[in-house]
């Protein structure tokens, strides 16, 4: 175990007070990637979230460096009121991070730049979406269905995007449906994973505090 | 964090409807009293600094549910929890903002409106001591109440249930304050409870609202 | 033995069970018996004539709609710092009867206000503070309602029970700064010989034993129907993963 990796024991997550996924146990090295598989609502979504720390894990272990991850989920987080410049210049601050044009010639914005977030095209947002992750400088990128609504020549970049942050020593943590052509990957199914009633904290034999309620 | 004051300012700006409308709501609050209670100059004397405090506590109220609620429906509120800035800087961040684009054109424009309302000599200066000493908590309290709310379909409305009966010492000191300095009495006490109140609103709620959002966020 | 065992709901559930029906009936005792002695067998008040005798009522329920309150913040810290359900199930439990309370304080009081000062209102300090207590417990139970995540809805109403035990404080006594007013002082102090006669003060004892009785046993009920409603929520929701 290095301690630049992310690595997760037997970690399990749950939604609105219900498990949904224990035993979860993986690790994510530099330059690595892994792609959650899954169902819908098999809680690749609260797997992130509680990874990223929006939420407080039911059981298990999570450990990573300082201040590593960048999260990115359903919603991009863009002010339709501002503009592409000013939208990634306040993520830049908020991170501390310097200069942002190179991320706009990486993502292909620099002709937009000055464009009001709110007239680009769904695909050019989820662009900009990622281009924040960039700005942020972390190394850990955790990503929640990254290539929605992107097309075939969108997704080409982003999945340049994430070999250059890989090569660069990052790693990324993804949510996706489609094969991005990472020849780095690796594939997790969670499915396996699923929570099966009664066992975390309920039925009267794990928790014996609040069995009432599991 | 002064970056996100600054994009929350120029999103008031841009988008319409930070500074203009709480204003715009006080001038018709002020209008419409001296329609309901008549215009005989004495009466409105003597209630204008009730009024104008209720006036500028509404006017704020209007845009508490806009704090974060916009921020939390586009995502922003969760890249803001896991940024490398404390969440208690982020709401303070937005109390300020807020104070900035409602309760300070307030104290600018409210002495203005005790003209409508015949406030009389010292009156005038008092008020705008008062607000400028009182909205500040008013915003505090008001992004405690946003946060409560943040998650809700229909929080608006609970947000004033929640918020307003917060929001009575912080108006019974204020209001106080303006009536006793426009009878020439003693303004030292309700005053120094009000700057009181703001200031320990500012240092102690953000810890709360904080927390708050982290609930709403999980 | 550590007191938090009976934070455990299935514990809750088997000592509340057991102590209820002893509660309910010191409850019931303390009351008829309180009341009926407080009614029947005490002298008219010389000034006030046979309205006195509301005291009885109003301020045993006055004193609870405090009270109350008191216990959902303590019910909250617990909820706060330890996580026991049963606590924040509790303080739930306890803001509609705490409410109820304040209501009926406010009524007798109107209703003894009205022969006694001649209006059934007056913006009295003491009245205001309890129609903004009124307005605490409204906006706190509204906020459980609104939110359907057991855990997130405890989590905030404690917040909010907390942060607004300092503004209600704060706001007795800016009432109280805002206007003195009608009410006789303190007429329940330890001291009572001075206030109240022994005739009306002994009754009165009686009176508000059977207030906190029956308060505790609506709490107990309701916090049982709480714990059976949310184990009932987690079987189902067991139902469907199954």
């Amino acid at each position: 175990m290095n301690a630049a990796d992310l690595t997760v024991t037997d970690l399990a997550v749950s939604r609105g007070g219900i498990p949904v996924l224990e035993g979860v146990s993986f690790t994510l090295s530099p330059g690595r990637a892994l792609v959650l598989r899954g169902p819908n609502g098999v809680g690749k979504t609260t797997l992130l979230r509680t990874l990223a720390g929006l939420q407080p894990p039911m059981a298990g272990d999570i450990s990573m460096p300082a201040d590593a991850i960048a999260y990115s989920g359903h919603a991009d987080g863009l002010k339709a009121t501002l503009s592409v410049t000013e939208n990634l210049g306040f993520w830049a601050a908020i991170y501390g991070t310097g200069g942002f044009d190179p991320v706009l010639e990486a993502m292909n914005l620099e002709a937009l730049c000055d464009r009001l977030a709110g007239s680009l095209s769904a695909g050019q947002k989820r662009r900009l979406g990622l281009a924040r992750l960039l700005v942020s400088g972390r190394p850990i990128w955790m990503l929640d269905e990254p290539t929605v609504s992107l097309d075939a020549a969108s997704v080409a970049l982003f999945a340049g995007a994430v070999r250059t942050h890989l090569a660069g020593g990052g790693a990324a943590l993804m949510a996706t449906h489609i094969d991005l052509g990472i020849a780095e990957a690796e594939v997790l199914d969670l499915a396996p994973f699923k929570a099966r009633p009664s066992t975390v904290g309920g039925g009267g034999r794990g928790r014996e505090f609040d069995e009432a309620f599991a | 964090m002064i970056a996100l004051l600054l994009r929350d300012l120029r999103l008031a700006i841009r988008a319409g409807g930070g500074f203009g409308l709480g204003l715009a709501f006080f001038l018709i609050v002020t209008v419409l009293v001296p329609f309901g209670v008549g215009p005989e100059g004495d009466t409105l004397a003597r209630i204008a600094p009730g009024i104008l405090w209720v006036g500028a506590l509404l006017a704020c109220l209007l845009s508490l549910d806009r704090i974060f609620a916009l921020d939390f429906e586009d995502g922003s509120l969760d890249l803001l929890a896991t940024a490398p800035i404390p969440l208690e800087a982020v709401v303070t961040m937005k109390a300020a903002a807020h104070w900035l684009t409602t309760g300070l054109p307030l104290v600018v424009a409210a002495p203005v409106f005790g003209v409508l309302l015949n406030l009389q000599g010292e009156g005038f200066f008092w008020l705008t001591v008062s607000l400028a000493l009182g909205t500040p908590a008013l915003s505090v309290i008001g992004t405690f109440g946003a946060a409560l709310t943040v998650g809700l379909k229909r929080g608006g409305l609970l947000l004033s249930l929640l918020v307003l009966p917060l929001y009575v010492p912080t108006l019974i000191f204020g209001a106080e304050t303006v009536r006793r300095g426009t009878e020439g009495m003693e303004t030292g006490a309700p005053l120094m409870l009000l700057a009181g109140i703001t200031a320990a609103s500012v240092a102690l709620l953000p810890f709360a609202s904080a927390a708050a959002i982290r609930v709403n966020l999980r | 033995m550590s007191i938090w065992e009976y934070a455990n709901p299935k514990k809750f559930m088997q000592t509340s069970a057991w102590a209820l029906p002893w509660v309910t009936g010191l409850a019931v005792i303390a009351l008829v018996g309180g009341l009926i002695w407080g009614f029947f067998f005490t002298p008219d008040d010389y000034k006030q004539g046979s309205t006195v005798k509301i005291i009885y009522i109003h301020v045993p329920s006055a004193m609870m709609a405090i009270n109350a309150w008191v216990m959902m913040l303590v019910a909250s810290l617990i909820w706060i710092i330890r996580r026991h359900h049963v606590s924040a199930l509790a303080a739930k439990a306890a803001a509609p009867i705490g409410m109820t309370m304040t209501l009926i304080a406010l009524f007798t009081g109107a209703i003894w206000g009205q022969p006694m000062w001649g209006t059934w209102w007056a913006w009295d300090p003491r009245l205001t503070s309890f129609l903004i207590l009124f307005l605490f417990y409204l906006g706190y139970i509204a906020l459980w309602e609104a939110i359907d995540d057991p855990d997130t809805a405890a989590d905030l109403t404690s917040v909010l029970c907390l942060v607004g035990s300092v503004f209600a404080l704060l706001s007795r006594y800016a009432v109280n700064f805002w206007n003195q007013g009608l009410h006789q002082d303190a007429s329940l102090s330890m001291d009572a010989e001075e206030n109240v006669a022994d005739v009306f003060w002994y009754p009165l004892l009686i009176c508000i034993a059977g207030f906190v009785l029956l308060f505790v046993t609506l709490v107990l009920i309701r916090t049982r129907t709480e714990i059976r409603s949310r184990r009932l929520k987690a079987l189902e929701a067991r139902e469907r993963m199954a």
